[in-house]
Order: structure tokens, then C-alpha cells, then sequence
């Protein structure tokens, strides 16, 4: 068990490495700074933000810095110079940096600002899709060759096909223009995240309700199945303790891909309903070339999904007892 | 000797697939008394499996019908009773093993899972009580060290362990009849050997009939004593045990006895099949089923479908039936030592 | 002769051969095919998808209205049924750069219908562009990135995963290992990252090597989903070398390039149709998603998800121009549900534990 955290955590720390580094040297590599494109700066100001995002220091010593442990500025510990006064710093040590368009914001405060909204958003629709798609599934294994299947069939491929925005527009002409229920945009309450959330976890409930239907076929046709019915049990238990986890175990397997896809779509998402999350600040972040913030939210969304799929790796040991830990 | 156990009547089951409908089963018929063993060999498609699932009413129904006939247990005819009350006999007086019990146990559940909850559903026993008398029904089919064994998963557990567990599970609650489909054929013959041992002292114990399902002559020979031969749906021949391998009165049934290798004849004489290929039960010919592989066939074996006939055979221990217009000649034939084909 | 009892007669082999004959066997592409054509649905799917394809192909030569042509001066209108408009003259040829054969097909296509144009069947757009043009000169594009793209995920990611399951040993373990870690990077940031890096450095490519955003938009996106394709055919490979029939072949006496060709790669190809299907609607489901985020196809090119774009935009309280949504969300639906159905069809019919079966 230990070392299977252990074998996990090294090889997350070899991604993080890559990630960080990788896109720390090409963003530098890149022509056309942050501050490109406005307007031309008085000089005293230009001097002042070379000096506070220290554009000046050699590059490699602009990434030790950034990625830390230790602060390499006038701050830093004092064997290095500094006055000591803020001897840890860089990603190591949790700080993402200043944000280069959000002048007066650290990253750190922006993504504490978004990232339970964020968070909010990708559970509903996790919800969302796991009880959308988990019942659907059951209901058409259930009732495999009738014409209530092949609906549900029919409903989940076209989930899977159509994008997501396009769901999210029509979600927004019934429920907003035409049946006034939800409120469409911005962020006020847990209400004004059940109809993003919706169209978020919606193409992933229909590959949930696929997923469960043929996990539900496959475990059904097997022999011990056959048994359970010839020692007389009654048909719920059947389905319930003999079918049901054995069926679900492929839709458990999916939770991992599922949520990178949910973290993913928020960014669409987060866009059409106006919602001030981590998602949407990305996206700007990139377009504005806010490179700690366009980090920053990479390494935190690299670091979330790997956690999630370590976890959901480890639950599927639980409920598969043959599975053993440290297999892949 | 007291009314049978089980006593099949006419039984039909019938499939009905897009390449048309097929009689997996057709007219079969045949009694179980208490405490004995029946075998019902045949090939494979030759409708033994379905005709035990029929009367355990475990035929997939779409596309599986059951036509005609009547299973009499317990003085009521379980073809005809309802689901609810079918359930309740299931697992508590007719028990049923499978094949594979690699397969046929829940890799998910624990052994312990498995077998309470037939103590659970059919005696209303609460867990911890039922645990108990679970380890004690491991015990009894001769597993050491039964409290251990409870928590244990199918997967941790040789075969031959895991099909006693199947076994266990089948007998814990006394059924009066205990229906074995293939028990031996996944394990090693070693394992073979002792299944059929448990089972047979089992059943000197506890009185309890025996359907047997197999295809292996070798398993019958040693375990039952009577015995009912099958080919493509239908019975062939039926008779006890040494009589049907001393004197074979259907081609089958002697096709499939000299098709076994023997220890003795000459090494070098080519082994013995019988010609031809397994029926396409789509495609039965109108008369004996037979017919297109058989050395004896003759004119009036296409027209029609051979009765099952009673021959009298005063060698016999009781009734013997076959299903071939020359059962005569060939229990004449094997009067004469040395001619018998 | 002590031999006798040994040897079969000639008799015997005859026999043999005319029972084998009759009960044939069947290859995994025969039984495949087979069940493939009774599932209907899937059969529909392939034919929709030939129509479709040979619809985007040849969409010059259709009499449809320039997809490119502004009208800034009127609202979007709304379908005008055939039966009502059939066309009209009008037609000006306002395309973006074609290619040769494109021209050829434009050229054909005024001498056979002159200036008659199909009339609005789907309505027009915010600035005034024909719909159902649009859409079918959109579908072009959209095959074409999904195609590309697919296709450089296969050629990248078949040639790793063959290379490191035959490998094996050290090797393949490194080689799944860097593969483990690509996986585990959100890719969205990797592409958006990528591409707005690319648009810095847009013109010199443009000048300098005729690469334009779009060739860079095949390849970024195929190199991300060579990943999954990598891992799946790596896991053939690797279930294939050490099978039986593998070892039967080579106990026969076949040499390694027959084992590779004749056994192992239609085995693998088989699983890599299936996935190659299913992975040209992911793809283009991306493109409309990065062309929603601003990354993706411009104008004056049209794709489906430029379209799709367009018309959520065009969403509002006020006026419900529902044929910008319906359209382009149809024909993309339906595509991808037939790619869907086709792919699912495919992999039921290749799959060898359904042999025989049905």
C-alpha cells in the first residue's frame, strides 16, 4: 500500500517536473512578452515591472525562482543574500507568482477566488452524469430489445455527438427564454450552476449510460449469475448484490478519463454561462499571455487529475477483490 | 421404493432463433428415484443441459419456449407453477452445480456471501447465524479449516476446492434432488476422482437423488446406476448402468462405447469414431435423427422417428428402453459372444 | 508391412477433404464483414458516410450559393423552403484560395448551371451567407481536419505502440512510461499553449514554409491523440507475440516478416479501424471546441464548428434564429452518430469472442 503511494507520487512528481519545466522554457522561448501590445510604457514604469516580475535575471535563474523551494529575490534567505525577511517561494512552496495582467493579484488569490466555483460547477456535473447515465444504462440493459433500449441507445450516442455548447444553447433557449427557471449566467448561488452543469456532465452520462449498459449485459450473461438465480434468490437481489458491482466496475475505470474531459469542457462552459471560474481564467490567461496564470492553473489542473485517478485506481481495487494494488 | 422424486413427463423446449425454430429437447421423459443416480449422457447439443434448466425453469425465455410436458416434484408439476413459488424451491429442494465453478461462483463476493444468503432467502436466518452453519456445510464436503476458508474469495481457491464450495452450497439446505451439470469436466481427472466420491457419499448420507449430466462414459460408469443416452433432443436408449455397457441395444450408445480406447487389441488398429458429423438441429432428417451416421440404418428408419420401445432384457435389472427398429437383433447379437459390432 | 495400420487411404483423405469443404472455415475478416452487413444500422451509417463524403468532395460542383459572400445589410432570414424558392441568378464565384481541382469543378459547375444559384432552403446567416452552402463546404473542412488528424494519430501512434510491444522487456517499459506521463497532462493546456505559441511565429511560417494555421492545427491535434492509439496497439502487440498461433506459425517454419504481416498486423489492424473510427468525432468535436475558444478555424474558411459557433452566438432573448443552431447541429449530429454507430458496428463485428455468434 505504501509503496504503491509511494511509486505514484515519484511518477507524479517526474510529470509535474516535465510540465513545469517544459512550459516554463517555452513560454520564455516565445517571442512577444506579456506586455507586448500595450501601450507603450513610460520608462520608469517599464523599469519597475522588469524589476517586479524579474524579466531582467537570466532565465535559468528565473525558473529556480520560480519553481522554488527557496526565494531567489531581495527576500530570500539570507545564505543567498537576501534579507531572509521571506525565505520560501516558487511552486514548491505553493506561490504561483504574481499575475502579470492582474497586477495587483497574486495567482494564488485569483485561483482561490475561482477555484471552488470550479469545483462547484465540475461536481454537479459529475453528478449529473453519473445518475443520468448510471440509471439510463440500467434501465436499457434491463429491458435490452425493447423500444425503450433502443431510445436510450439512440439518446446516448447523440449525447456523445453533439457539443457541448450546442447543448448548452438549446439548454438556454428552453430553460431561460422559453420556460423561465434557472437563471442562465453568472455566478449567484448553487442554482446558477445546474444548467451549466448539465450541459458539462451531459455527453459524459451518455457515455456513462453505454458504458453501464454493456457492463450490465456482459456481467448478466455470465455463469454465476445463472447460479445465483438456481438457488431460488429473488430477481432484485440478483440485480443488486450479483450484477450491480461487477457492471459498474467499467463505468468506475471511466471516472478518471471523465474528469479530465469535465475539467476540459468547464473551459467552454465556464465561457457561454458567464461563470467567473479557474476554467475561464485560463482561457484569458492564454489568449493574454498571463504566463504564471496560465501556469499556475496548469499545474494545479495536472495535479487534480492525477490525484483523481490515483484515487479512482485505488477504489477499483476495493471493488475488484482480484485486482491487486501497484498492477496498472 | 416410493413415488420418484422427479418425474419428468413429455417434456418439449423448443428455441426460437432468426435461423428458424429448434427442439433442443423433444418428448423426453424419464423418472429419479429417491436416493438413486440417474446419468443422462449425450454429446454436446444433445439437449441434456436445456432438459435439467427446463425444469428448474431457467430457460432464457425470449427465445427459449417450453412446449409441452410436466415435471412432477413434490406432487406438483413445477412447469406450471409460479415464478414466486418455482423461487422458493429453487436452491431449497431441487439444488443445481454447474460446469466451470470458476465461472459459475461470483468472483466479487466472499464464500461466505455466497453461501448465506440460501440460508438468508429461503430460512429467513440472520447473517451471524447463518455463518455458522455455513462453515459447518464446508466442513462437510470435506474442506479444512472451513472458518478460514468463509472469508476467502473463488479466486484464492483451487478448483477442486472451489467446486466443493459449489457443492456445499447446493446441500445446504437437504434438497431432495441434487442436479449435477458436468460437475467433473473442468477439473483434473485426480480431482475427478474425489468429487465423485464426495458426491456419492454424500447422497449414501443424506438420501438425496442425483441427476447427473455428463458426456464422459468413464464418469458414469463409476457413479450411477441407471442411465439415459440422448442424441439431438431425443432419448435413444435407457437402461441400468452395466447392462447399457454389456449390451448396447442403439448404434449411438455402441458407437460411443467402441469409441473409447481400450487397454487391450492391437495398438495399431485405427481408433473407431462414428462417421459422420453432430446433427444441425435446424436441419433434423424426418426419420431416426440418427439415421445419416448409422451402420444398421435401413428404409424404415427414414420414415418416421423411432418409438422409445420397451425390449425385454431378462439380464437387465429393470425396464430397458431403445429407440431403434434393431434393438432386437442387436440384444440377439450380443447373446452370441464375439459378434456383438 | 508393419506400416499398414498406421496410414490412412487415399479413401480416407478424400473423405476428410469433402467434409472440410463443406463446413468451411471462416477467416476473422469473412465472419467480420458478414456481421457487419446483417446489423443494420451500422450498414446505414456506412452508406451515409460514402453519400456524405462524396457530397463534401464534390461540393464545387454543386449550383449553391457562395459560402463566402457578405451581406451585412440584412438579418439573418429564415429557411425558405424549395418548393417555394427553387434559386435564383445571382451566383458570383467568392471563394477563398481552391485547389486546382477545385477550380476545375467551379468551372464545370458555371458551365453546366451559368448564374443560377440554389435559393436560402436553410436560411442565411447574421451577414447574409447562404446556410446550407455553408454547411456543405463546412463539412470539407471538417472531414478534412478530423481525417488528417486521425490519420497522423495513427501513422504516430500505431508505429510507437507496434515498436514498443515488440520490443518488449526495458525498452517498452521507458517507451509506456513516457506515454503514462503525456497522458497524464491535460492536453487542452498543452494544445492552447501550443497553438496561441504558434500564432506568434504565424506569419514567418505562413511566408516562409506555406504552413498555414490549419496544417499546424492537423498536427498538433494528431499528436495528442497518438497517445491512446500508442497504448492500444502496444497492448495488441504485446497479447499477439506470445499467443499461441505465433508460436504455431513459427514452429511451421514462417519467417518473421511473414509472422508480422500476415499474422500480427491484421490483428492489430482491426483494432485500430475501430478506434480510428471512433476517434475522427472526438476530433471533430475538438475542432469545433477550440474554434469556439477563438483557436480553431477563421474565417473566411468555414468548418462545422465555426458554424455551430456562429449560431450560439446568435442566441438571444429577443429574436430565435433557431435554424443557425438546428442546422449545422444536425449535420454534425447525425455525422458523428453515424461514425458512432459505424465504429460500435465494427468493433461488434471484429470482436473474435462474438465468432460465430450473433
Amino acid at each position: 500500500m505504501t509503496r504503491f503511494l509511494l511509486r505514484r507520487l515519484l511518477w507524479f512528481a517526474i510529470t509535474l517536473w516535465v510540465v513545469v519545466t517544459v512550459s516554463f522554457f517555452l513560454m520564455r522561448a516565445v517571442r512577444g512578452g506579456p506586455f507586448d501590445g500595450e501601450r507603450a510604457l513610460h520608462e520608469s514604469i517599464e523599469r519597475n515591472i522588469q524589476a517586479r516580475y524579474h524579466l531582467d535575471w537570466h532565465p535559468f535563474k528565473q525558473y529556480l525562482h520560480y519553481v522554488g523551494p527557496l526565494n531567489l529575490d531581495q527576500h530570500g534567505p539570507r545564505f543567498l543574500g537576501g534579507d531572509g525577511t521571506r525565505p520560501f517561494g516558487g511552486v514548491l512552496a505553493g506561490d504561483f507568482g504574481p499575475s502579470f495582467k492582474y497586477r495587483d493579484f497574486t495567482v494564488n488569490d485569483i485561483i482561490a477566488q475561482s477555484l471552488p466555483i470550479s469545483v462547484g460547477l465540475g461536481v454537479i456535473a459529475m453528478m449529473w452524469a453519473l445518475t443520468l447515465g448510471l440509471s439510463v444504462g440500467m434501465a436499457s440493459a434491463l429491458r435490452r430489445g425493447t423500444r425503450a433500449d433502443v431510445a436510450f441507445r439512440l439518446l446516448a450516442t447523440t449525447g456523445i455527438a453533439v457539443p457541448n455548447f450546442v447543448i448548452a444553447g438549446c439548454l438556454v433557449i428552453l430553460f431561460v427564454f422559453l420556460v423561465p427557471l434557472l437563471p442562465v449566467a453568472g455566478y449567484g448561488s448553487w442554482r446558477h450552476l445546474v444548467l451549466p452543469g448539465f450541459a458539462l456532465g451531459g455527453p459524459f452520462a451518455a457515455y456513462i449510460a453505454r458504458l453501464t449498459r454493456t457492463g450490465m449485459l456482459e456481467v448478466l450473461s455470465q455463469d454465476y449469475i445463472r447460479t445465483a438465480r438456481a438457488k431460488g434468490l429473488p430477481a432484485r437481489l440478483v440485480l443488486l448484490r450479483h450484477a450491480l458491482k461487477g457492471g459498474v466496475l467499467p463505468v468506475v475505470s471511466y471516472l478518471g478519463p471523465a474528469t479530465a474531459g469535465i475539467l476540459t469542457g468547464s473551459l467552454v462552459i465556464e465561457r457561454i454561462f458567464a461563470i467567473p471560474g479557474t476554467g475561464s481564467h485560463f482561457v484569458n490567461s492564454a489568449l493574454n499571455r498571463d504566463y504564471t496564470l496560465a501556469m499556475g492553473v496548469t499545474i494545479l489542473y495536472t495535479v487534480l487529475v492525477y490525484a483523481l485517478n490515483a484515487l479512482v485506481d485505488f477504489a477499483y481495487t476495493l471493488l475488484d477483490p482480484r485486482i491487486e494494488l501497484g498492477e496498472s | 421404493m416410493g413415488a420418484p422424486v422427479l418425474d419428468v413427463r413429455d417434456l418439449t423446449v423448443r428455441f426460437d432463433t432468426r435461423q428458424g425454430s429448434v427442439r433442443a429437447v423433444e418428448r423426453v421423459s424419464f423418472a429419479l428415484e429417491q436416493g438413486e443416480t440417474l446419468g443422462l449422457v449425450g454429446e454436446s447439443g444433445s439437449g441434456k443441459t436445456v432438459t435439467s434448466l427446463a425444469v428448474m425453469g431457467l430457460i432464457p425465455s425470449p427465445p427459449g419456449v417450453v412446449e409441452s410436458g410436466q415435471a412432477w416434484f413434490g406432487g406438483r408439476d413445477l412447469l406450471r407453477l409460479a415464478p414466486a413459488q418455482l423461487r422458493a424451491v429453487r436452491g431449497d429442494r431441487i439444488a443445481m452445480i454447474f460446469q466451470d465453478p470458476m465461472t459459475s461462483l461470483n468472483p466479487l463476493l466472499t464464500v461466505e456471501r455466497q453461501l448465506s444468503e440460501v440460508l438468508e432467502v429461503h430460512r429467513g436466518l440472520a447473517r451471524r447465524a447463518a455463518r455458522a452453519l455455513c462453515a459447518k456445510g464446508l466442513g462437510d464436503v470435506g474442506i479444512p479449516d472451513p472458518e478460514a476458508r468463509l472469508d476467502a474469495y473463488p479466486h484464492e481457491l483451487s478448483g477442486g476446492l472451489r467446486q466443493r464450495v459449489m457443492i456445499a452450497m447446493a446441500l445446504l439446505l437437504d434438497p431432495a434432488l441434487l442436479i449435477a451439470d458436468e460437475p467433473t469436466t473442468a477439473l483434473d481427472v485426480t480431482i475427478q476422482a474425489q468429487i465423485l466420491e464426495l458426491m456419492a457419499d454424500l447422497q449414501a448420507r443424506r438420501g438425496t437423488a442425483i441427476l447427473l449430466i455428463t458426456h464422459d462414459l468413464g464418469v458414469i460408469a463409476g457413479t450411477a446406476g441407471r442411465v439415459h443416452v440422448m442424441y439431438a433432443g431425443r432419448l435413444v436408449e435407457t437402461a441400468d448402468t452395466s447392462s447399457l455397457y454389456a449390451r448396447p441395444l442403439h448404434p449411438y450408445t455402441s458407437g460411443l462405447l467402441a469409441s473409447v480406447p481400450g487397454l487391450e487389441g492391437d495398438p495399431r488398429a485405427p481408433l473407431r469414431s462414428i462417421a459422420g458429423q453432430p446433427p444441425d438441429l435446424c436441419e433434423l432428417p424426418p426419420g431416426c435423427a440418427f439415421a445419416p451416421r448409422c451402420e444398421l440404418v435401413r428404409a424404415e428408419c427414414r420414415a418416421g422417428v423411432p418409438a422409445l420401445l420397451e425390449i425385454d432384457d431378462p439380464a437387465a435389472r429393470g425396464a430397458r428402453r431403445a429407440a431403434c427398429v434393431e434393438a432386437e437383433r442387436l440384444l440377439a447379437r450380443h447373446a452370441v459372444p464375439g459378434s456383438a459390432p | 508391412m508393419a506400416k499398414e495400420g498406421w496410414d490412412l487411404g487415399r479413401r480416407d483423405y478424400e473423405r476428410l477433404l469433402s467434409e472440410s469443404l463443406v463446413h468451411k472455415g471462416e477467416s476473422l475478416w469473412r465472419d467480420a464483414a458478414r456481421r457487419l452487413r446483417r446489423n443494420r444500422a451500422a450498414w446505414w451509417s456506412f452508406l451515409f458516410l460514402c453519400a456524405f463524403g462524396l457530397t463534401a468532395l464534390l461540393a464545387p460542383l454543386f449550383p449553391l450559393p457562395s459560402p463566402v459572400t457578405l451581406d451585412l445589410s440584412i438579418e439573418p432570414q429564415p429557411p425558405v423552403p424549395p418548393w417555394v424558392e427553387l434559386g435564383t441568378h445571382g451566383f458570383q464565384p467568392d471563394y477563398w484560395e481552391l485547389s486546382g481541382v477545385d477550380e476545375a469543378l467551379v468551372s464545370a459547375r458555371r458551365a453546366v448551371f451559368g448564374t443560377w444559384q440554389t435559393g436560402p432552403w436553410l436560411g442565411t446567416d447574421g451577414k447574409g451567407r447562404d446556410l446550407l452552402s455553408r454547411i456543405v463546404w463546412g463539412s470539407r473542412t471538417s472531414i478534412l481536419v478530423a481525417l488528417a488528424a486521425a490519420v497522423c494519430s495513427l501513422l504516430i501512434g500505431v508505429t510507437y505502440g507496434a515498436l514498443s510491444g515488440y520490443l518488449g522487456g526495458r525498452v517498452d517499459n521507458l517507451m509506456m512510461r513516457v506515454v503514462d506521463i503525456l497522458y497524464s497532462i491535460p492536453f487542452i493546456f498543452v494544445v492552447i499553449f501550443l497553438i496561441t505559441i504558434v500564432n506568434e511565429y504565424r506569419t514567418e511560417l505562413e511566408d516562409r514554409f506555406g504552413i498555414d494555421r490549419e496544417v499546424v492545427f492537423f498536427v498538433v491535434i494528431g499528436a495528442i491523440y497518438w497517445l491512446t492509439m500508442a497504448r492500444v496497439v502496444r497492448g495488441q502487440v504485446l497479447a499477439l507475440r506470445n499467443t499461441e498461433f505465433i508460436e504455431a506459425a513459427r514452429v511451421l517454419g514462417a519467417s518473421t516478416a511473414r509472422v508480422l504481416f500476415v499474422h500480427l498486423v491484421p490483428n492489430v489492424l482491426s483494432v485500430v479501424i475501430v478506434y480510428l473510427t471512433l476517434t475522427i468525432p472526438a476530433v471533430m468535436l475538438f475542432e469545433a471546441f477550440l474554434t469556439f475558444l477563438g483557436l480553431g478555424i477563421e474565417p473566411p474558411k468555414v468548418s462545422w464548428g465555426l458554424l455551430a459557433v456562429d449560431g450560439s452566438e446568435m442566441i438571444n432573448p429577443v429574436r430565435i434564429y433557431w435554424w443557425l443552431v438546428l442546422f449545422p447541429s444536425l449535420a454534425m449530429a447525425s455525422t458523428l452518430l453515424a461514425l458512432n454507430v459505424l465504429g460500435d458496428g465494427l468493433r461488434d463485428a471484429l470482436d473474435p469472442k462474438l465468432r460465430g455468434k450473433d
